[in-house]
């Protein structure tokens, strides 16, 4: 965090599925190379708020959206082309979801998507999405064996290699280490610092204590509404300026 | 302490008991009228089975002979049936399950689907005979015989393949999206690779349907008689009549005198073989697209 550019910028957005709403309208940015943490509970609207940012919240129907989100400076609403949106964005869903294709298909997948067809071309790419995601050294023997038949952790690392291969700027995380053990999800949080150098990372979790290991800052998003975001060292150990935030970082509620 | 039986378990283990009979009972009552079904129609056919009976043509007006004109009919409906409604379901079946929105209009077309699907066979042979034979002037002829019968299983196969594409999990397409996948590469990628075995049942199904059904043809293009070459592979032009084995079984059954007794049956036991078999190929492709399935 030296330069503070900010990467995202979200202003004011509110989401609404059907009649209810979910997000009430929330502002906040994202500084280019700081690992954002976004905690709270469940129904509070985190994973919303992600599906907001790559607008893969178009695929549900019947949702409003309104306010205004910035990725890199352009408006994801009024962008022309949103393949491209979804690319600068990795995301990494809860569950481990290994495609049911090979573990070099599954990496393959997203550049074959955007144009790339040459194994020269693609090669390269799946050896250094593998290693960055600490699953190289496991699967080069098997590269042609189905990414569904790996472990959980290691198919949640292979959903990481995934969501790296199109080069994001960006790396969204929701709550990735609910269905894997604790060694593997510090084995990813080593990596997250790692590519924290070169790109931008926002994690959503349920683990305060994840939150504070990782994260520069961190959000506290609760019914909707953001109730402090502020440096990760100011919520958790110094006092935060609010209650709720307190209460939740202890752990009283939630 | 010793755990006692008590009353409750006793009247708990009794109606487990009683459970298990009853639908045991049921599982054998369905077996027992398929097995005397075929084991008398096999019975019965008996001395006209043979390759002969298959690859001959009727003769001495019919009370002999074999079948050729009209199990080469019935390939033909069926085949051509099949090449019209198979693709065009398949598809409309992918735009509705991946790309048609959840609004009024799609609910409509939806509901208009599962509905044709139970629409009385007799009733599409009427619909056949009014648009094709008459308004779209393509006469009695394989042609109309065989779009009635696409008109037929088309809703069915749609409902089918819908079936399979919802059986992919959400989780797969959402992950394709994310990485900027458009939706036919997902679907290309992704959701047919792993549904087509599904899809290609919901089509096989259909063909013993197509096959087996005699009003449709009876009123578009299906005839009692129709002189062809002995084993002759392709005997009918598209704007001709032809017999077909549905049709023939009843001609045989109701129609002409003096039949000798094991013909129709033959002809039942060829109907009901060749549909079998499809079916065992569609079992079979299943198993093995199964063996290789990827979650």
């Amino acid at each position: 965090m030296t330069a503070f550019i900010k990467e995202i910028e979200v202003q004011g957005l509110r989401l609404a599925y059907a009649t209810k709403e979910v997000l009430h309208g929330i502002t906040f940015d994202v500084y280019r190379n700081e690992i954002l943490a976004v905690i709270g509970p469940a129904q509070s609207g985190k994973t919303s708020m992600l599906r907001c940012l790559n607008r893969t919240i178009d695929f549900t129907a019947s949702t409003t959206v309104s306010g205004t989100v910035r990725v890199a400076g352009e408006d994801v609403r009024r962008t022309k082309d949103i393949f491209a949106l979804r690319r600068k964005i990795g995301m990494v869903a809860p569950l481990p979801t290994g495609l049911p294709l090979s573990i070099y298909d599954n990496v393959a997948f997203a550049p074959r998507c955007s144009g790339l067809s040459r194994r020269a071309d693609l090669e390269p790419i799946v050896e250094r999405c593998l290693r960055q995601a600490a699953l190289w050294e496991e699967v080069k023997d098997r590269l042609s064996s189905l990414g569904t038949a790996l472990s959980g952790g290691q198919q949640q690392r292979l959903t990481i290699a995934r969501a790296l291969s199109h080069q994001p700027e960006i790396l969204c995380l929701d709550e990735f280490s609910i269905a894997i053990d604790p060694v593997t999800t510090m084995r990813i949080e080593d990596v997250l610092k790692e590519l924290k150098r070169e790109i931008t990372i926002v994690l959503v979790t349920n683990l305060t204590q994840q939150a504070r290991r990782l994260s520069d800052r961190t959000m506290f998003l609760l019914d909707g509404e953001i109730v402090e975001i502020d440096r990760t060292e100011a919520i958790f150990s110094g006092s935060p300026k609010s209650q709720r935030t307190r209460d939740y970082v202890r752990g009283v509620f939630g | 302490m010793r755990f006692a039986r008590t009353l409750h378990v006793a009247r708990k283990e009794r109606a487990e008991a009683a459970a298990k009979a009853v639908f045991a009972f049921m599982a054998a009552a369905m077996i027992v009228p398929l097995v005397l079904i075929v084991g008398y129609l096999v019975y019965v056919a008996w001395p006209s089975l043979g390759w002969e009976f298959i690859v001959d043509i009727p003769r001495r007006g019919m009370t002999d002979g074999g079948i050729w004109p009209a199990f080469v009919g019935t390939l033909y409906l069926v085949g051509i049936s099949l090449l019209v409604s198979a693709p065009i379901g398949i598809l409309a079946a992918v735009y509705l399950n991946e790309y048609a929105k959840d609004n009024w209009f799609n609910r409509m077309v939806h509901l208009a689907v599962i509905n044709l699907a139970g629409v009385p066979s007799i009733v599409h042979a009427l619909f056949g005979l009014g648009a094709f034979v008459y308004a779209a002037r393509l006469g009695y002829s394989i042609l109309s015989a065989s779009l009635t019968l696409a008109i037929m299983t088309l809703p069915v196969i749609i409902a089918s393949t819908r079936e399979a594409l919802a059986s992919v999990p959400m989780a797969f397409r959402e992950a394709c999206w994310n990485v900027g996948a458009t939706r036919w590469q997902t679907i290309r990628a992704v959701v047919l690779p792993n549904s087509i075995s599904g899809i290609l049942t919901g089509v096989i199904l259909q063909v013993s349907r197509a096959a087996g059904e005699t009003a449709p043809v009876m009123f578009t293009g299906a005839v009692f008689f129709k002189a062809v070459e002995r084993g002759e592979l392709f005997p009918y032009g598209l704007h001709e009549q032809c017999m077909a084995l549905s049709m023939h079984l009843y001609t045989l059954a109701t129609q002409v005198p003096n039949v000798k007794e094991s013909l129709p049956y033959a002809t039942a036991v060829v109907l009901l073989g060749s549909v079998l078999l499809v079916n065992a190929a569609a079992i079979a492709l299943r198993v093995y697209i199964r063996g290789r399935k990827k979650w």
